[in-house]
């Protein structure tokens, strides 16, 4: 008995310290191997009585089993460790930089193009287009504008030929959906215009949202309604202030200047301004029913009101833009701060 | 149209400040460009004479002044200006004055002698940007008098950003009558004397077009001096619309013109042969100009004329040899109703903008013409003397007024708001509109002073605007939902955009115009659709490709340090096909640089033509495209493709040819593409078909072939062959070297096998990779084991 609590003692101690796997299995053979010590100690019991035989066997076997323990145990405190020290070999470092391409973005006219016909799409606009090199009718006689009319030197016209211009700007759509489309209709016609001029404040290409809603049933204040809620959504400032001023363009009447609140100085006035504290940023009014007339839309019955807005000047004042040339002249280092 | 606020409350005073007074018009469309004082503020600054100059004792360069202020005693005053003289009038700031800058007067001591006061110049006070010594007042300057009330400093400067339709307005008489309407105030009416008639003579007048000139008046007067100065009042009132004092006649000319808006002119009668005639040019005639000009006249223009010769551009600018020097002493007056239609553009077609031509081709008030002749007399007279004939007038068919009906029920409409009819009757009486009233309508007649009223709207216009826009309520706008079209048929473009920007690609937009060389090379255009009047001369044709864009943008951001650029644009394209503008919208991009950014762990590679190929299949899939070698004059030989969609053409793609690159100095060549952006748009709407239920079995075949054999060739000849089970072949490698022979390649592909319902079985397999390989060996090609 003695023996056998010896045993247990020497593999224990002898399992503990063994730091290699090959080796904790040389080990093991010593005790529990052919001739391992538990081994002969078991191949002795035939020569026990038949009496004592059963208490020696459950005791060899009691021992053999918290070797088997021992051994199990320590096995699977190697592999720990093997894995361990094969995890931490692996272990990388987290902060290098991924691989791969980068990402590109979008022109902040793009941006902003994309915002404005999100909010009126919410409204029910649709979005309706028109070409670049536009016939004269419709850029000027259509819409009320007749030749030689003050408003045409307004408009610093590019000329292809004496019947087509580079459209001044995207009110000519208007006409050419009404020339298509019964009302009630309700459109935006966002896209690229232009005049011929050019410094800090004027491009000779920019664009442009044209606006143009036909029903039985609108009217100016509801003009004022659309347009104050678009500005507010435009520059997320519900208590974004606005104001109408009487103006004048020949396709509408009543027509109106929309100003808003400086979004810069909040109206206290600053140089972006001109220290006024307000922003003009839209022409608007009731379409004029001598551009009813054109399309034969019946003016007793049906009213419009129809807006166009710089998309320039909003990104300007929406990202702090401070150079309109800048979105023109395709420098990365200005680009990508909008991506 | 600038005036002095001053001048302006001479007619009409309302109880605003200058600030509430722009506000007003502003908000009420006259926009009120700018509100600037005529000086700055500073007080105590009285008209002084220097009495008597002795040297300072102490000092070379100073004096000491005896000065008058209006006082019994004069001032001793320390100056040292080298002006300064005994005798001179100056402007003199007291003690205690405060000049601009916060400079505050005091009594000093200036080395040892007691100064009581401070003689200015213009600059001193704030008048001018600099200035040479004291400020020299005119000799009859009352002493004492403080300077501001002398010179009636105290005064503000209207800017008003008029509107065409507004030009009522660009006559002081005409701006009067609009603070009254708005302010509600009392309007003092411009008092006309009529002056006899002393003078027997009359000049003939002919109006050849009455169509052009429906109203002529003129007069002779005789015996007046020139030479007498414009009054100082005059002069005042003209420098601060911002108009410079000629000479009597031409400044009272001028002065007529902004009080009642009606240009006039003023004729030497020694210069005239004959009578007046008003007639269209003929064509040839030639006038020189006031401003020098010489102007190659036709029969579109109307002119003034006398017997011999032209005499100036009606309603837009006089001549030279016919105006009215400080020697004349017959002057012929004339004040003239020209058609809007008649004078409109132009000004414009001889480069000119006059202050005569800015109010005829808006509109003159006709009913005023013969008046403001009769003013012009009256101040001629009481200027330069002199004696004045009758009138002659010549008169057509002048505009037609009709009267407007206005309906309160539309007005309702139109505003979103109801008036009632007192309301919508006081606006009307404030306006100076007159009406009659038939029960809910209003008959309106419009005045011959506003031109831009003639329709309903119009007056509701002038309701609203009185009314006050900012007095409408804003209204949420309320109509019958109904859903968008939303077509799965059509990508939108913003999904297109996305795609490049993932693959890293930053989006620009350029001019559409474009240099015409940029045309010629890049794209081989030779008629690019050229712009009349181009801003300068290398954006003068519009683009046909958006290939200039990119790379003027690429060459921009290289000359900036940038050494991977990688960009798009969509955007439209032009062309005349059959006398028609062709407007197509394209996508286009560049690529340029390392493939990937500069990174740790992948080796630096240059992007080539396959890099941006897969970007245009990634950009058009699940469509297929085919690539066909072909040549492009802005791409290397060969090294560019055609790109075609189904059997459309729908782009291109290639490098950059060496020669383009080497002209811009870009060390690597770009890679450029271009697609219809129409293609693009194009997506079929989804369909499932049966998944299969085996698993594919791969066979790989490689084969050498020589080098010019395109690759697409093979794959071509492979689809057409009837192999059963064959559900994929794609290439998936190409080896040059070791193993083949120089002048040939190896190309790998993958075929994938597949039934829908069985496990293949291998003589099954063998039969169709045998078809393939048979169809491959036809084309040369030889396998490779």
């Amino acid at each position: 008995m003695q023996e056998l609590q010896q045993i247990l003692d020497q593999a224990l101690q002898q399992f503990a310290v063994i730091s290699d796997e090959a080796e904790l299995e040389q080990v093991k053979a010593k005790y529990l191997g052919k001739e391992g010590s538990l081994t002969v100690l078991l191949k002795g019991l035939g020569k026990l009585s038949a009496e004592e035989r059963p208490a020696a066997g459950a005791r060899i076997n009691q021992v053999k089993q918290g070797i088997e323990a021992a051994l199990q145990q320590r096995r699977d405190a190697l592999q720990q460790n093997k894995l361990e020290q094969k995890l931490a070999a692996e272990a990388l470092d987290v902060t290098l930089p991924g691989r791969g391409l980068g990402t590109g973005g979008l022109h902040p006219v793009t941006r902003t193009l994309e915002r404005i016909e999100q909010l009126f799409h919410s409204l029910g606009f649709a979005t309706a287009s028109g070409p670049e090199i536009e016939r004269d009718f419709y850029n000027f006689t259509a819409l009320n504008i007749p030749e030689n009319h003050p408003a045409r030197a307004m408009h610093d016209t590019f000329y292809i030929d004496p019947q087509h211009v580079l459209r001044t700007h995207t009110s000519p759509v208007q006409v050419r959906y009404m020339e298509t489309h019964q009302p009630p209709l309700k459109i935006i016609a966002p896209g690229r215009v232009y005049r011929c001029d050019s410094d800090v404040t004027h491009s000779p290409m920019f664009h442009q949202v044209e606006g143009l809603w036909i029903a039985e049933e609108v009217s100016f204040a509801m003009l004022k309604g659309v347009l104050a809620d678009f500005m507010q959504q435009f520059f997320e400032r519900e208590d974004l202030a606005v104001r109408f001023r009487p103006s004048f363009f020949p396709f509408t009447e009543p027509s109106a200047e929309m100003d808003i609140a400086c979004v810069m100085c909040n109206g206290t006035g600053c140089r972006v301004c001109s220290h006024t504290g307000w922003l003009e940023v839209l022409g608007s009014g009731m379409v004029h029913p001598n551009v009813l007339k054109h399309v034969n839309i019946d003016s007793e019955k049906y009213l419009g009101f129809a807006f166009g807005l710089g998309v320039e000047r909003l990104a300007m004042l929406r990202y702090g833009v401070n150079d309109l040339r800048l979105f023109y002249e395709s420098d990365l280092r200005f680009l990508k701060q909008f991506n | 149209m600038k005036f002095s606020e001053n001048w302006l409350r001479t007619w009409v005073n309302p109880e605003l400040s200058s600030e509430a007074l722009a506000h007003a018009l502003t908000m009420a469309g006259l926009e009120v460009e700018a509100l600037e004082a005529v000086a700055p503020a500073f007080d105590n600054v009285v008209v002084a004479e220097v009495l008597e100059v002795v040297k300072h004792p102490n000092a070379d360069r100073l004096n000491v002044c005896q000065v008058n202020v209006g006082e019994t005693q004069p001032l001793t005053i320390v100056c040292g200006a080298a002006n300064v003289a005994a005798g001179v009038k100056v402007p003199c700031a007291r003690i205690g004055a405060v000049l601009p800058g916060d400079f505050a007067i005091k009594q000093a001591k200036v080395r040892n002698v007691e100064s009581f006061g401070m003689l200015c110049s213009e600059k001193e006070l704030g008048l001018a940007e600099e200035s040479q010594g004291l400020w020299l007042l005119p000799a009859d300057a009352p002493v004492g008098k403080t300077l501001r009330e002398y010179l009636e400093l105290d005064d503000k400067l209207f800017t008003l950003k008029l509107t065409p339709n507004r030009s009522d307005c660009s006559g002081m008489v005409g701006v009067a009558r609009e603070v009254a309407a708005l302010a509600g105030s009392p309007l003092k009416p411009l008092e006309i004397q009529i002056q006899p008639v002393t003078l027997s003579e009359q000049l003939p007048v002919q109006v050849a077009d009455a169509q052009a000139c429906p109203l002529y008046c003129g007069r002779l007067v005789r015996g007046v001096n020139a030479a007498a100065p414009t009054p100082t009042w005059m002069l005042r009132r003209l420098e601060r619309s911002g108009l410079r004092g000629i000479s009597a006649v031409v400044d009272i000319t001028n002065y007529v013109m902004l009080e009642m808006g009606q240009p006039l002119h003023a004729f030497d009668m020694a210069q005239l042969s004959g009578g007046i005639s008003v007639r269209k040019a003929r064509n040839g005639e030639g006038l020189t100009l006031l401003n020098e000009q010489a102007v190659v006249l036709d029969e579109e223009v109307l002119v003034i004329a006398d017997d011999a010769r032209a005499l100036a551009l009606a309603g837009i600018m006089g001549g030279q040899g016919s105006g009215v020097e400080t020697a004349t002493r017959d002057v012929f007056l004339e004040s003239a109703f020209f058609n809007p239609d008649a004078i409109a553009g132009k000004a414009r077609r001889f480069g000119l903008a006059t202050d005569s031509s800015f109010r005829f081709e808006r509109g003159v008030d006709f009913a005023a013409t013969r008046q403001a002749l009769e003013r012009a007399t009256q101040l001629l007279l009481e200027i330069c003397g002199g004696s004045a004939g009758a009138i002659t007038e010549v008169r057509g068919e002048l505009p037609q007024r009709a009267a407007i009906t206005l309906r309160r029920s539309r007005v309702a409409r139109v505003l979103g708001i109801a008036l009632d009819n007192i309301q919508i009757a006081t606006l009307l009486k404030r306006l100076q509109l007159d009406f009659v009233v038939k029960g809910d309508d209003f008959s309106v007649m419009p005045p011959s002073f506003r031109f831009d009223l003639s329709i309903e709207a119009d007056l509701i216009e002038e309701l609203a605007r009185l009314y006050g826009y900012d007095n409408i309520p804003a209204q949420a706008p309320q109509a019958a939902l109904n859903m968008l079209p939303y077509s799965e048929s059509q990508r939108p473009l913003a999904r297109i955009q996305q795609t490049l920007v993932a693959r890293d690609y930053q989006e620009i937009v350029s001019y559409a115009f474009v240099e015409e060389q940029v045309e010629r090379e890049l794209c081989g255009n030779e008629h690019p659709v050229a712009l009349q009047n181009p801003i300068a001369s290398n954006l003068s044709v519009m683009r046909s490709s958006l290939i200039g864009g990119l790379v003027g943008a690429l060459r921009f951001n290289l000359n900036r340090r940038q050494t991977r650029v990688r960009l798009f644009e969509a955007g439209a394209c032009f062309a005349k096909v059959n006398d028609e503008y062709v407007q197509s919208q394209q996508l286009s991009g560049l690529a340029y640089g390392a493939t990937l950014p500069e990174q740790w762990g992948a080796a630096a590679k240059s992007v080539d033509f396959y890099d941006v190929k897969a970007d245009i299949e990634a950009l058009f899939a699940p469509q297929l495209l085919r690539f066909v070698a072909a040549t492009h004059p802005a791409l290397h030989p060969g090294r560019s493709a055609q790109i075609y969609c189904g059997a459309q053409a729908v782009g291109w793609i290639g490098e950059l040819h060496p020669r383009w690159q080497q002209q811009y100095d870009m060390a690597q060549p770009a890679v450029w593409f271009e697609v219809e952006l129409g293609a693009l748009t194009r997506a079929a709407v989804p369909h499932m078909s049966e998944i299969a239920k085996s698993l594919p079995v791969r066979r790989d075949l490689a084969v050498v072939v020589d080098e010019a054999v395109a690759a697409q060739t093979l794959l071509d000849a492979m689809q057409q062959v009837v192999a059963p089970y064959v559900a994929e072949v794609a290439l998936f490698d190409v080896y040059r070297g070791k193993g083949v022979e120089q002048g040939k390649k190896s190309l790998a592909f993958r075929v994938l096998l597949q039934d829908t319902q069985k496990t293949l079985t291998e003589s099954e397999i063998e039969t169709s990779i045998a078809l393939l390989v048979d169809m491959l060996q036809q084309h040369g090609a030889q396998l490779r084991m």
